[in-house]
This record gives C-alpha cells, sequence and structure tokens, in this order.
C-alpha cells in the first residue's frame, strides 16, 4: 500500500442486527498513513462499523474495500490489526505467553514480542499473569497483540477508555509515531477531547456519518472552535436540514 | 491449516490448565475415584465388576472430557479472544485441533491413571489386553472431547453448556448397552442406538473384556469411534463462523 490513496474505503454499508437496521448506508474514506478519529456517542455504530472492517460483522448491504481488498478477505489478516473495545487476552497466561502465542498465530519474528512489550510500556510486567494486571495494562496487552507483525492497518475500538491522563498522552504518542512511519490508524472514542491528536475525523451519530473531514475543516464548517460544540452544532445543522 | 498454528495453539491450551492445578486434579482423580467407588458398591459382586468395569473406563472420561471441552470455545468467545483468532490467518481447524491435542495429552494421563488402578489395586480382569483397554479408553476421551467442542459452538452462555452434557450424553448412556444388553431392547431403542457413537465405545470394552482376540468387530468399533470423533470436529470447525450478527 502506497502511502497516498486511501487505506478504507466504505460505501454505502448497511448493518442490520435483530430486525433494526444500525448502520443507515455509510459512506466514508480513511486516508492511507493518516491517524482517523471515529468519534461519536455509545451506541451510535462505532463498534459495529469497526467490526465490519475486519470482516467479523455480517453486512446487509454496501461495499467496504481496505488495503485494496474486500473488507475480511484472507489476504487482509496479517495486514489488519484489531483491537476490540474489551481487552481479548488470556487471563490465565502471562504477557509474554499470551503474545508469543498470537505471534505464532500471525507469523510474526518472535522477538517481534519483545518490541511490542516495549512499544505499549509493560516491560516490567512481561512476565506477569494478565489476570493479575490492572483493566488499564490488560487493554494495553491486547494493544500490543495488534501491534504484533506490523500491521498496516490498526482498528482500535476506544483503546484509551479508562487510562490515566498520562498513559492516554504516551498512547496518542505511540499512535503518532506509528502513523509517522505509515501505519495508517483507525481508532474510535466518545471523547471529543481525544479529536485533538487525530488528522481527519468522522462524526458518526445514531447509525449515520454526521461529517467527516480534518478537525480544522470542522470547526470553520460549524465556526466554532471546541470541538465538543462542532459536533453540538453539526447534530443542530442536520436536525434542522431534517425539519425543513 | 498450519501445523505450527495448530501446535502453538495445543501449547497455548496446555499452558493455560497448567495455570488451573485444580481442574487437572479433578480431571484425573474424577474418574479413578469413580472407579474406586463402583468397585466398592460392588464388593461382594467381583463379577459384575469385572463385568461392566472396563465399558465403565470408558464411559467416566468420555463424559469428563465432553463437560471440560464443551464450555473451551464458549469461554473464547465470551472473552472476545475467538473474535480475535477468527481475524488471524487461523484455519478454524487449526484452533479445534489445537484444543483436541492438548486435551488429548490430559486424557492419556486420566485414562492411563483410572486404567493402571482398574486393571492393578482394583484387581479389574479382563480378558483382552490392559494396553488395549487403555487405548479404547483414550479414544472414548477423545470423542467425548470432540462431541463437546462441537456443541460448544452452540452453547450461548455457560448454562447452555452444561445442560448439553445430560442431554446429549445421557440417553446416549442408558440405550448403549451398559445398563442391558442392546438386544434385548426395545427395536426402535435398539435402532437409534445404532448410530450414537457412545453404543461403539461401549461395545470395544465389552469386547476387551470377553475376548482376548483382537477381532473385526473390535476394529470397526474403533474406527466409528475414532470417525465421530474426527467428525465431530471438522462439523465444529465448519460451524465456527468467522462472520457474525
Amino acid at each position: 500500500m502506497t502511502k497516498s490513496g486511501d487505506a478504507v474505503r466504505i460505501e454505502g454499508l448497511r448493518v442490520v442486527r435483530g430486525g433494526r437496521e444500525i448502520l443507515h448506508g455509510i459512506d466514508a474514506t480513511v486516508a492511507a498513513g493518516s491517524i482517523t478519529g471515529l468519534l461519536g456517542p455509545s451506541g451510535s455504530g462505532k463498534t459495529t462499523l469497526l467490526r465490519c472492517l475486519v470482516g467479523v460483522q455480517i453486512v446487509a448491504g454496501g461495499r467496504v474495500e481496505v488495503l485494496g481488498r474486500p473488507a475480511g478477505d484472507p489476504g487482509l489478516r496479517t495486514r489488519v490489526g484489531y483491537v476490540t473495545q474489551s481487552p481479548s487476552v488470556y487471563v490465565d497466561l502471562t504477557v509474554t505467553e499470551n503474545l508469543r502465542y498470537f505471534a505464532a498465530v500471525l507469523g510474526a519474528a518472535a522477538s517481534d514480542v519483545d518490541r511490542v512489550v516495549g512499544q505499549v510500556g509493560l516491560r516490567q510486567r512481561a512476565d506477569d499473569l494478565v489476570g493479575s494486571l490492572s483493566g488499564g495494562q490488560r487493554a494495553r496487552v491486547s494493544l500490543a497483540t495488534a501491534l504484533l507483525g506490523q500491521p498496516e492497518l490498526l482498528v482500535l475500538d476506544e483503546p484509551t477508555v479508562g487510562l490515566d491522563p498520562l498513559l492516554r498522552r504516551d498512547l496518542w504518542e505511540l499512535f503518532t509515531s506509528l502513523a509517522a512511519d505509515g501505519t495508517t490508524i483507525l481508532v474510535s472514542s466518545h471523547v471529543m477531547d481525544e479529536a485533538q491528536h487525530c488528522q481527519r475525523l468522522l462524526l458518526l451519530r445514531d447509525g449515520s456519518v454526521l461529517a467527516q473531514g480534518s478537525p480544522d475543516e470542522l470547526r470553520e464548517r460549524a465556526g466554532v472552535d471546541d470541538l465538543e460544540e462542532v459536533f453540538v452544532r453539526l447534530i443542530e445543522a442536520s436536525a434542522a436540514t431534517v425539519e425543513a | 491449516m498450519s501445523a505450527a498454528i495448530t501446535f502453538a495453539t495445543a501449547r497455548r491450551v496446555l499452558g493455560q490448565l497448567r495455570r488451573d492445578p485444580r481442574t487437572i486434579a479433578l480431571l484425573v482423580v474424577v474418574p479413578a475415584l469413580l472407579m474406586v467407588i463402583l468397585r466398592w458398591v460392588l464388593t461382594n459382586q467381583r463379577h459384575n465388576f469385572d463385568h461392566i468395569g472396563a465399558p465403565v473406563l470408558g464411559v467416566f472420561p468420555l463424559v469428563v472430557m465432553f463437560v471440560v471441552a464443551s464450555v473451551a470455545t464458549l469461554r473464547e468467545r465470551r472473552t472476545g479472544t475467538l473474535e480475535r483468532l477468527l481475524t488471524m490467518p487461523l484455519h478454524k481447524l487449526d484452533l479445534l485441533l489445537g484444543y483436541a491435542i492438548a486435551f488429548g495429552v490430559v486424557a492419556v494421563v486420566q485414562v492411563g491413571v483410572s486404567t493402571a488402578l482398574a486393571l492393578g489395586p482394583l484387581g479389574l480382569r479382563v480378558a483382552g489386553s490392559g494396553w488395549l483397554v487403555f487405548g479404547i479408553g483414550v479414544l472414548d476421551a477423545l470423542l467425548g472431547m470432540a462431541l463437546g467442542l462441537l456443541l460448544s459452538a452452540f452453547a450461548n452462555s455457560e448454562f447452555q453448556a452444561v445442560q448439553f452434557m445430560p442431554a446429549v450424553v445421557f440417553p446416549q448412556l442408558l440405550i448403549c448397552g451398559l445398563l442391558t444388553p442392546r438386544n434385548q431392547m426395545d427395536a426402535v431403542l435398539h435402532g437409534i442406538s445404532d448410530v450414537l457413537p457412545m453404543t461403539y465405545a461401549v461395545d470395544a470394552m465389552q469386547r476387551v473384556t470377553t475376548s482376548s482376540a483382537f477381532g473385526a468387530a473390535m476394529a470397526v468399533d474403533m474406527i466409528v469411534v475414532a470417525a465421530v470423533a474426527v467428525a465431530a470436529l471438522a462439523l465444529g470447525a465448519a460451524t465456527l463462523r468467522r462472520r457474525t450478527a
């Protein structure tokens, strides 16, 4: 994948779950080598959208193309790293044992384990059982797993939730440096102030894209500086159009 | 499919078991303890113990393995590790065979201990070879494990998973020929028992009890048990879905 172009292209994506439409025809792109923030309140469909990208979600319609292939294509399985909202690692194994196993599944070099443990700042706890770690530490083990094999696209579902501010800053620095090396990052959050770290934003509300663009573009459109306020204004604007 | 991923999975599952010594103890001790109780219950009925000892030696590990395995993929699903693995280059059979190998190792220890105990201190007398009793026992345990893994894919909660045992295992236990000879059962039940795998598991043990020869009927029994175990694993892999609602 070249640095130019789109890492992800979504066209008319619809997802129906339990007879209810969760995503109503999403059109969106994620620029390669960028950090794109997927923002929206809880229940807006962020997780469902991310699951579509990694190919674990049954979709009702539309097209999702990831790194030039249809989402879920077997060829993407080593090229996309995915972190679910709740840490998906084995609590009855140590940090290193978890990562060694996932590295074996991904066909990543054993030396990669040490690299990712360092990247998420868990060297001190590498030989501890995941079950003995705090929630934030477990989340970082889960993140480390997604970094194995240096995937071209990272899909992160609320990776910073519940972390203390210092750790959050460290993780955003990590994301920024990964993006600088060419990794595309799509990260969801319901905290608007995380939007400032992103080059592009995708605002999701009730299963539809409310707006997408760079933070500055969105600020300009809404005519306010504060990103939280931008979101409010855009919601009001879209409600007004619906009524008109 | 990849042998490297399969063995990595087996090692990972054994690593998890190692951290859970109580489960290991239960897996190994429970079938052995049940044999002791059986011998005790039949203190003055040596003949009866010899008669049902070997079949029971096959049934206990089958049941225990079924229960353990039926929670396995459910656990992976609930912790989200299954979804993560399915986004990775892992074949669904890699996962199930990995479990099968890990539980197979446990089955060898489990059946080894209870067989040695039954044939040694408890004085179980069989016409055939003790090694054959051991081999059939391991095969039976593997059958239980494979059926458990298959049904695990259908369980949405621990409550459901645990209920599969009485639902799937008990009816087979009743009509497999352990309680009463199959040729004395109603034709319908006899017909049903013909297509249930535990029938063959128990039949193999009954043959080794009464005959020292390794005949064709015995071979058929063992092949059926092994084939059903393999089919259950393949079906289990087919029922795991990468995409879910």
